[in-house]
């Protein structure tokens, strides 16, 4: 009889010390990723930097109301959600390139060739938006490389400023971030490749199937759920499209264009004293639609494939 | 019977029919594929050779295929620009403390989660998986960490980084693979939790902590947004944020080159005097090497992490 209470008794003792062990991390948890909910209050609070919020400052939904009441912010922020569309869209549009990309880099039969393609492809996802607009700037800027050949060709005259120019600017946004992460989205769909029955294909192949064939009824439908998860995330992150490729790429000359939403927030909070109440409304706001796309799309996964990405 | 006369002739067919349609198609896919390879590798190959050109025809564009008049002063020269050993140190820094802080983390909270006998684990389990999903916002963020005094604090690239919730599920994932009966074995010989940690668990769950490892070290390497949002000392900069200054801001560079040339600009010639583009492109090589070096060897890690989470996701 004692000698089991004791046994509880340890076991009990080890299960609070095991806790105390990740306690620490537990801590870091709450200060890093839920104490900056609580910065969702200075969105209800009339905040001017060097002074606290208290009681007095308090101003209820004033400054989500100002988003729809003042006509040049409602504008403002019309364009910017034009913006983070088209981008989104753009995105969501091309989104089987990855895919298509793979499925046919499977096709190259030299080994060593296929390989060294799927290398140099994948290593841009490994550098940083800022690299990446360094690269962008010395290769098409006024006296850069693009520049330059088109002269020497004779081409154009004078040298263009790509960077600056509106034109296509949505279009181009989305070259970058093809450039940087089609080769890294491919690696799944290879893997998932290797995973189809040989069987299958030996089948066809026996049927008379061409490659083509094979590819279009066997290859891409096995792909399918895979690019179905890609699609659903895709419109779960619709307003999320990140703020550091915009703000790398942006300038005086662009900005009505590529300002995001994600974007817009910060362009605003550092614009000027006092607006980063404005900002952290609009942040609540789309937080609160992210977290609702998130349902609808897990929702709508576990309907048709069973289920969810969560 | 029917079966065997026709057999014969099918594959014949296909054989002529798909051999033409297969040639153009293999045509096809190695020039496209040979082009994209090209558009991902030229970036690189065109800041490298330019860093080590002539300054005053890289100025001017005119370096596009290999280099010319080779010289190595661009190294020497931004080297001894203001402020970039502080953001080369700075960066290092970050990337070594964080990624190993970011492995252990990991690997042990994740060893953790996997303990039947911790108190209440399902609950700080899924405490700390929910805050993949939790996001307050850019500026929310800023302020909280500007009340825990993360603002101009090089802890401010540590501690929001180091607990990543994929990073553990992957690492809980791993633990839970290994045969139970080995923690048992060593339970029973009178090993307590921690030591069965950094005895047993350690040594076998190293493939996920590498790979894991490969991923923070590029991740802190290539962090620019933190230094933007939390860091106004120039001395917290980093390589990242450095470059960008320069890239963006023309006319301090301008005087910057102006400034640290000056004294020997009526000696060195003009192929190796400090330019704009010059520095730029330095510095970029510079930013971009360590990843260049790194990748062919961890590519395998690379390529193992995207499998497990496409296993997992």
């Amino acid at each position: 009889m004692q000698k089991a209470e004791r046994r509880i008794d340890y076991k009990k003792r080890r299960s609070y010390i095991e806790f105390l062990y990740i306690l620490p991390f537990l801590v870091l948890v709450a200060l890093f990723s839920y104490f900056p909910l609580y910065g969702w209050i200075y969105a209800f609070h009339d905040y001017r930097p060097p002074f606290p919020i208290t009681n007095e400052t308090f101003v209820g939904f004033k400054w989500f109301a100002t988003i729809v009441n003042n006509p040049v912010r409602l504008k403002n922020v019309l364009r910017v959600l034009r913006n983070t569309f088209a981008m989104s869209g753009i995105s969501l549009f091309f989104s089987w390139f990855p895919m298509v990309f793979a499925v046919f880099l499977n096709e190259i039969k030299c080994k060593p060739f296929r390989k060294f393609v799927q290398t140099v492809t994948t290593l841009p996802n490994f550098i940083s938006w800022v690299l990446v607009f360094a690269f962008a700037f010395t290769l098409f800027g006024t006296n850069g490389a693009v520049n330059s050949v088109l002269q020497e060709i004779g081409i154009i005259s004078k040298p263009i400023s790509f960077l600056k120019s509106t034109d296509h600017l949505w279009f181009k946004m989305w070259l970058w971030l093809t450039w940087k992460n089609a080769g890294w989205a491919a690696i799944m769909y290879l893997a998932a490749i290797t995973g189809i029955d040989e069987q299958m294909i030996e089948a066809a192949k026996v049927d008379g199937a061409t490659r083509m064939q094979i590819i279009w009824n066997i290859t891409i439908p096995s792909l399918l759920p895979t690019y179905f998860v890609i699609v659903m995330l895709n419109l779960a992150n619709f307003l999320s499209n990140g703020m550091e490729q915009y703000y790398v790429f942006q300038n005086a000359f662009n900005q009505d264009y590529i300002e995001v939403l994600d974007l817009y927030v910060y362009n605003m909070a550092t614009s000027g004293t006092g607006m980063y109440p404005l900002s952290t409304a609009i942040s609540i706001l789309k937080s609160l639609v992210s977290v609702v796309l998130l349902f609808i799309t897990n929702t709508a996964s576990k309907l048709i494939r069973g289920e969810g990405f969560i | 019977m029917q079966q065997k006369a026709v057999l014969p002739e099918v594959p014949k067919k296909s054989k002529i029919k798909t051999s033409a349609g297969d040639k153009v198609i293999s045509v096809i896919t190695y020039v496209v594929y040979s082009f994209f390879a090209f558009v991902c590798v030229y970036p690189f190959y065109y800041i490298i050779i330019n860093s080590i050109s002539a300054n005053n025809l890289s100025e001017r564009g005119k370096i596009i295929f290999w280099p010319q008049e080779i010289h190595f002063k661009n190294y020497t020269s931004v080297f001894n620009l203001p402020g970039l050993w502080d953001a080369a140190r700075t960066s290092v820094l970050r990337t070594v403390i964080g990624t190993v802080l970011t492995v252990m983390i990991s690997a042990f909270l994740g060893y953790m989660f996997t303990r039947k006998t911790l108190w209440h684990r399902k609950l700080w389990y899924r405490m700390v998986t929910v805050t993949m999903y939790i996001n307050a916002g850019i500026i929310p963020w800023f302020l909280t960490m500007k009340l825990l005094g993360m603002t101009n604090n090089f802890w401010g690239y540590i501690f929001p980084m180091i607990i990543q919730p994929f990073n553990i599920v992957l690492c809980k994932t791993y633990v839970e693979s290994v045969p139970l009966e080995l923690q048992e074995a060593a339970e029973i010989d009178g090993a307590g939790t921690l030591t069965i940690f950094f005895r047993i668990m350690l040594p076998v769950i190293k493939p996920i902590m590498a790979t894991i490892a490969v991923f923070a070290a590029v991740n802190q390497w290539n962090a620019f947004q933190d230094t933007l949002l939390l860091m106004s000392e120039p001395k917290l900069y980093t390589l990242q944020f450095v470059l960008f200054q320069y890239i963006n801001q023309a006319s301090a560079l301008k005087a910057l080159v102006s400034n640290s040339t000056s004294s020997s600009a009526m000696m060195a010639s003009l192929a190796h005097a400090a330019t704009a583009t010059s520095i730029r492109m330095t510095v970029t090589v510079v930013v971009v090497f360590p990843i260049i070096c790194v990748y062919p060897f961890f590519q395998r890690f690379f390529t193992k992490g995207i499998m497990i989470g496409a296993v997992k996701g």
